[in-house]
């Protein structure tokens, strides 16, 4: 182990980024290209790769020097996939020609990724998947890229894959051997969205709009030099993949009446026609269990910070889901009259998705994906029931039975 | 979404290592004096109380005193260290006037102790655990309820008092204000009643001609009362606590351990799904119940809200999980042998206690201003 990099090294490295590319008069892509460079980027990360080999718990130190400074960010929220998923997962089992090629262009923002996991016939049972990467050692890949083992030829349907439709790159679980039990035939793979066979189409939902896609890969061709993880290891390489996607859930400290809450509490203040009784106990009950949820997440928070951290935080999803579908309900009630109306159902793709913006009846639709988007909450209390208090796990007739035996 | 920055106002919602300790040492003190079978023993005699472990608690452990600064005799801890000892006693529910003396009536006379007097000396007497008292209200007394306690005189009856017969003397608050009066002296009666929840006793108290010493006129008297019956409120959060996550620990033990159709009945998902909700419910349980007790003992002008959140919340949660302890024991879980019943009863009167959840309700309407139509 080299020697602990300290806060004060830090503050110094992100002054030394600031005084050589001054914000204000920086592009803004130059501006994160550099800051990449200097290590500040995710400083946990290695060195060379847009880290320091720092400590996860300075990078709020960088962050606030950056922003005090008026520094551009990479606007996370448009490429969270990238952030969250796909970078651990290359960082974890990528070989370091694949880790120079994509984290950089992943962090900066020039490379949106998407993730092309779920399919119409395996939802919760994600490893049940389909699509098929048959090897090609023929191969016909293209120059620069050719010399390892060829080509994969992937052939299947995707879906729930938001940001397809502005990704350059996608992470990619593939059946590669069907003859072996589900968990086991599984590889990974980096797929170009540019390559010929992909074909994105939006996927309309029930607010009336597409947040996300489906995927139809056809004759897809990915060289051999972009599988992540050993063949066979998919399954285990996207746990990588899955248990970056929980950690970020309850980060963020929030304000009583902070989320759904206020929303609905704020309508109650100022329109006093619309209150009656049995909204008036509904509505308390509610403000009371989202007050204990922000409780509930400030206290793991604490925990997290204490570096005790608890299983409480599998519980988080499930009591927000509930909670945005049961406020929002009420909300669309409360409103009477409004609430028969709807905003705008016109298919479109919303750049960002805001589960406490727009109108009532939005939140009411959108929060019924709550409990079914990263995990449904029927998966989730058997999680809980299984990992966090040991119960058994239902008998399963599953395990030992090759894919292409499954019945489907 | 807004950030909240004010970080030294955040509530510590964690256990410190001397919270910890102190719970080992009350949980195994519970554990040799009053396990299951002991206790429902206990319930059924003359004798549901046991003086012995009150001395261990009190002399011993000091737990009588946790919210009296060492001036006046007292642990000089707080309302953080108290919810510890309740979650125990929550876990055990063995009859003891800990939530009612060592917290309703130990703040009611430290609200009214700065000055010394009989309040202050009396009050050092149950920091020892050489004494015990009681407020002479109905123990569904809710914090709301407390300006209009001091009325009347010392003529009078008073029905549902909780732990009135372990008590060495009664907090009565009367139209002159508060009076201490002696449990065993002239003029009062203490009639034991059939409670609900027998590891809990009530009892009606009748006052004929009784003498008392006034500790309080009526304005701070009602405001004492007030601040005792908050406290009440809000620790009795941690009780319910305490006793759910027994529910649920005893109810997945048991499930593990209990086969039918030749696997263990905690493998079904259906009864699973119910455990890992209450779960969820136990955890949201102890933030809330944390907060409550955090905010009592810094004296946050938030306290009043805490408190009712906390109870509006935990008694529910406590119910259900003696509700589903029961149901998921299946026929164990209704006999009079299995604990199962105890905690249902004690959950059960806990949740009308200090005020139900719906009182509670009302007064977060009125705390954050989401008024009734």
């Amino acid at each position: 182990m080299s020697t602990a990099i300290d806060a004060a090294q830090v503050r110094r490295l992100t002054q030394e980024l600031l005084a050589a590319h001054p914000p204000a008069t920086t592009d803004r892509t130059d501006f994160l290209k550099a800051r990449f460079d200097a290590g500040l980027a995710w400083v946990h990360y290695p060195a060379g790769l847009g880290g320091l080999d720092a400590p996860r718990s300075l990078q709020s130190v960088v962050d606030a020097e950056l922003a005090a400074a008026g520094a551009p960010d990479n606007d996370p929220r448009r490429i969270g996939i990238g952030l969250g998923m796909a970078a651990p997962t290359i960082l974890g089992y990528g070989t370091e020609e694949q880790k120079q090629r994509f984290l950089r262009p992943l962090w900066v923002g020039e490379e949106v990724w998407c993730q092309l996991f779920s399919e119409p016939g395996a939802g919760s049972d994600l490893a049940a998947l389909g699509t098929r990467a048959v090897r090609d050692e023929e191969g016909t890949a293209r120059s620069g890229e050719a010399g390892s083992g060829g080509d994969w030829v992937v052939d299947g349907q995707k879906v729930w894959t938001s940001s397809a439709h502005v990704a350059r790159w996608a992470i990619l679980i593939a059946r590669t051997d069907p003859d072996v039990p589900k968990h086991r035939g599984i590889s990974y793979f980096i797929c170009d969205m540019t390559d010929p066979g992909v074909e994105v189409r939006p996927l309309r939902q029930i607010t009336g709009e597409a947040e996300f896609n489906e995927v139809f890969l056809t004759g897809v061709r990915i060289p051999d030099s972009r599988r992540l993880g050993p063949v066979g290891d998919g399954w285990k390489v996207a746990q990588t993949t899955l248990m970056n996607e929980r950690v970020s859930i309850g980060g963020a400290r929030i304000p009583r009446e902070g989320g759904m809450i206020g929303t609905v509490a704020k309508t109650w203040r100022e329109q006093p026609g619309l209150r009656t009784h049995d909204l008036h106990q509904r509505l308390l009950t509610l403000w009371v269990e989202a007050e204990v949820a922000r409780l509930t997440g400030e206290r793991l928070r604490q925990q997290l910070v204490a570096g005790q951290p608890g299983p409480e935080g599998s519980g988080m999803k499930l009591a927000f889901a509930r909670l945005n579908q049961e406020i929002s309900g009420l909300e669309v009630e409360l409103l009477g009259d409004e609430g028969l109306l709807y905003g705008d159902w016109t298919m479109r793709r919303p750049e960002l998705v805001d589960f406490t913006g727009r109108d009532a009846g939005y939140r009411y639709l959108r929060s019924k994906g709550n409990s079914i988007e990263g995990g449904t909450s029927e998966v989730l209390l058997n999680i809980v029931a299984e990992r966090v208090l040991g119960l058994p796990a239902e008998p399963r007739n599953d395990k030992d039975v090759a894919w292409k035996d499954l019945a489907r | 979404m807004t950030v909240q920055t004010e970080a030294a106002q955040a509530p510590d919602l964690l256990y410190t290592e001397a919270e910890d300790d102190l719970r080992s040492a009350v949980r195994s003190l519970l554990a040799d004096r009053a396990d299951a079978p002991t206790v429902i023993a206990a319930v059924e005699s003359d004798t549901p109380y046991d003086l012995r472990l009150w001395e261990s608690l009190a002399a011993g452990i000091g737990a009588a005193g946790l919210l009296v600064p060492e001036k006046l005799g007292g642990q000089g801890a707080t309302h953080r260290e108290a919810a510890v000892v309740l979650e125990e006693f929550g876990r055990s529910v063995a009859p003891a006037p800990y939530l009612t003396s060592a917290v309703v009536a130990t703040e009611i006379l430290l609200a009214l102790a700065e000055d010394g007097g009989p309040a202050a000396a009396l009050l050092g007497e149950l920091a020892e655990g050489r004494r015990t008292a009681v407020l002479a209200l109905p123990f569904a007394s809710a914090p709301a309820d407390a300006a209009a306690s001091t009325t009347g005189t010392l003529e009078r009856t008073v029905t549902g008092v909780a732990d009135a017969a372990a008590a060495d003397v009664l907090l009565v608050p009367t139209a002159e204000g508060l009076y201490a009066v002696e449990a065993g002296g002239a003029g009062v009666a203490v009639q034991p009643l059939v409670p609900l929840d027998l590891t809990r006793p009530l009892a009606t108290v009748t006052l004929t001609g009784a003498t008392g010493t006034l500790l309080a006129e009526a304005g701070p008297a009602a405001e004492a009362v007030g601040r005792g019956l908050l406290a009440g409120a809000g620790l009795l959060a941690s009780e319910q606590l305490g006793l759910a996550e027994w529910c649920l620990t005893e109810t997945v033990r048991y499930t593990r351990e209990r086969h039918q159709f030749n696997r263990p009945v905690g493998s079904f998902q259906s009864l699973k799904h119910r455990m890992a909700q209450l779960w969820l419910e136990v955890v949201s349980a102890r933030a809330a119940a944390r907060n409550a007790a955090d905010a009592l003992a810094t004296g946050s002008p938030d306290a009043p809200l805490a408190v009712a959140v906390a109870q509006a919340y935990c008694s529910e949660v406590a119910v259900h999980a003696a509700e589903e302890c029961v149901q998921l024991h299946g026929g164990i879980g209704m006999t009079w042998e299995h604990p199962a019943h105890l905690y249902l009863k004690r959950a059960k009167a806990d949740s009308i206690a200090y005020g139900t959840a719906g009182r509670h309700r009302e007064a977060v309407a009125g705390l954050v201003e989401l008024p009734a139509p």
